[in-house]
């Protein structure tokens, strides 16, 4: 597995099978953060110690496989085109602080792509694990026997009362984000995402939109995920964070059946005019790209759209990022000639379903 | 509307901008607002969590600063070398040390963060961990005792209590083979 086979893909192998809900949950995502008992934190380290965890990294589990995930590429940040750099972050295998980092970041990722570790990020290690659908039970078991793994070798920062100790306070203890993608295109019609927010937000829950910036989430794409880290167990974590959204995945799906009963043409008006949109475009901006995109998702999961497959929103997403239309160009492009590149782009894999 | 800067493509985004209590609105193109330092190239670095937390850490530790007394040594982290004004500044711990070094005054803050928890309540290492899974296995199988004996089944209680000598044992066998 190499780089280029990363880059070239805009959806990564993990996301082409159909977890449990996949109508409305994406993805489930864990991610623990770790550090090394004996090495300050990457925010104060000297550049020597980080140099040596990333050997040490390099040394130890360059090309080796835990269980399904195979072969893992490591990468070193320093090493990356600006171009590359964004492609990954596009993908979710890296953060965008990771990429902005010189000298020893590094990342781990397996040839499925469902696992990857970044080093000296943040914290030393932030292991993250993907599953298709919501599937936050099965995520967070293998995560923890990932962790396992890795600490075979690394002697951890744990501290009996704190819990593993992480850079930032609001990690430490389980050092674990889990989080969930969710397609909310129903909740962001008729408002009531906006109304749940701040009951959710009560429970320990944050509710953001993954693309976008601030309360707007471009393709109706929201995230999910706990902000407690201290005090309760990763299970329980888990548990609350899937009852939150087990009742989304049940008010949406009330809201979808409304719609469609109270103004099913208008529905099915919106749907094909945004189908209409993605395949004859010359020139389309990243919020129309999206904003269609969802409404053509919707239209699958209702089965108003026939032969057009479910990935085509998330594959779509990544693929017409700015990061990507570059690395398909291979070259930087100003934002007109993206919307013309992205445009076609979206033509093109349209055509394709047919 | 036409970008305010290069007054040749639509303006996309739209700024305000307050300075000394003036307020100016910038209507601007997507590559103009590029240029000008509007934008950055990761969306997450328009929105930085850590100026919210140092917001939240910045409050009265109820350490009152008589007038006249003498500037105390600050508190400083001996393994990194952090101070705790440091910390409050930027939000972060400089290594795992610092947790023990500022524990006093960490508490508020953590319970802040966490909700009112201050105590880690998950996952213990598997090797790390050493004999913490077992101490932690006796404080269930003493309160499991408790129980027994109270409903008066002494014979299951007999058998807990082996348990816990057993694993008594072995924490003791544990302890002394790690501080060879």
């Amino acid at each position: 597995m190499t780089l280029q086979h990363f880059m070239n893909e805009a959806i990564s192998p993990w996301m082409r099978e159909q977890g449990p809900n996949h109508d409305i949950v994406l993805s489930s995502r864990i991610r623990l953060a770790r550090n090394f008992a004996d090495v300050p934190f990457p925010i104060i380290a000297d550049q020597k110690d980080l140099e040596k965890i990333r050997e040490f990294f390099k040394e130890n589990y360059e090309h080796s496989s835990f269980e399904e995930h195979q072969n893992f590429e490591f990468i070193s940040i320093r090493d990356l085109t600006a171009i590359e750099k964004s492609v990954l972050v596009e993908k979710h295998l890296i953060s965008p602080l990771l990429a902005k980092k010189e000298g020893a970041a590094a990342t781990l990722i397996s040839d499925n792509e469902q696992v990857s570790v970044m080093i000296n990020e943040e914290d030393h290690i932030r292991i993250q694990i993907y599953f298709p659908g919501l599937q936050l039970t099965k995520a967070l078991s293998k995560a923890l026997e990932f962790d396992d793994w890795i600490e075979e070798k690394v002697n951890y920062a744990f501290d009996e009362t704190r819990g593993f100790l992480t850079s930032c306070p609001t990690n430490v203890g389980t050092g674990m984000r889990a989080s969930v993608m969710m397609h909310l295109p129903a909740l962001a019609m008729t408002k009531q995402i906006n109304r749940m927010m701040p009951a959710i937000n009560q429970l320990g829950l944050v509710v953001r939109g993954i693309y976008g910036e601030g309360s707007e989430a471009l393709g109706n794409i929201f995230q999910i995920s706990n902000q407690i880290t201290l005090g309760k167990a990763e299970e329980h974590i888990i548990e609350d964070l899937e009852s939150v959204v087990q009742q989304l995945i049940e008010h949406e799906r009330k809201a979808r059946t409304r719609i469609l009963e109270q103004s099913g043409i208008e529905l099915e008006n919106r749907i094909f005019r945004s189908l209409g949109v993605l395949e004859y475009s010359r020139i389309i901006e990243s919020k129309e790209a999206a904003r269609c995109l969802s409404n053509v998702r919707l239209g699958i999961d209702l089965g108003i759209i026939k032969n057009v497959s479910r990935n085509i929103l998330n594959e779509l997403m990544v693929l017409t990022q700015p990061g990507f239309l570059q690395h398909y160009a291979k070259k930087t492009l100003t934002s007109t000639e993206r919307d013309i590149l992205r445009a076609s782009l979206i033509r093109e894999r349209l055509q394709f379903e047919e | 509307m036409e970008c305010h800067e290069c007054h040749e493509r639509p303006a996309t985004l739209h700024y305000t901008q307050v300075v000394n209590g003036h307020k100016t609105e910038v209507k601007i193109c997507e590559v103009c607002a590029k240029e000008k330092g509007y934008m950055t190239t990761y969306p997450e670095e328009g929105y930085s969590l850590h100026n919210l937390l140092t917001g939240l850490f910045n409050f009265d530790t109820g350490h009152v600063k008589t007038p006249g007394s003498h500037i105390q040594k600050e508190h400083q982290c001996p393994k990194c070398g952090l101070t705790f004004s440091e910390f409050k500044q930027i939000g972060k711990f400089g290594c795992g040390e610092c947790y023990h070094t500022f524990s006093a005054n960490l508490n508020p803050i953590f319970r802040r963060v966490h909700s009112g928890n201050t105590e880690h309540r998950g996952k213990i290492p598997k090797r790390k961990g050493g004999s913490l899974h077992l101490k932690k296995q006796i404080v269930i199988y003493k309160a499991e005792l408790q129980e027994l004996i109270m409903n008066e089944e002494f014979e299951q209680a007999a058998v807990i209590r082996d348990k816990i000598k057993e694993l008594e044992a072995n924490i003791n066998q544990k302890e002394a083979g790690d501080s060879k």
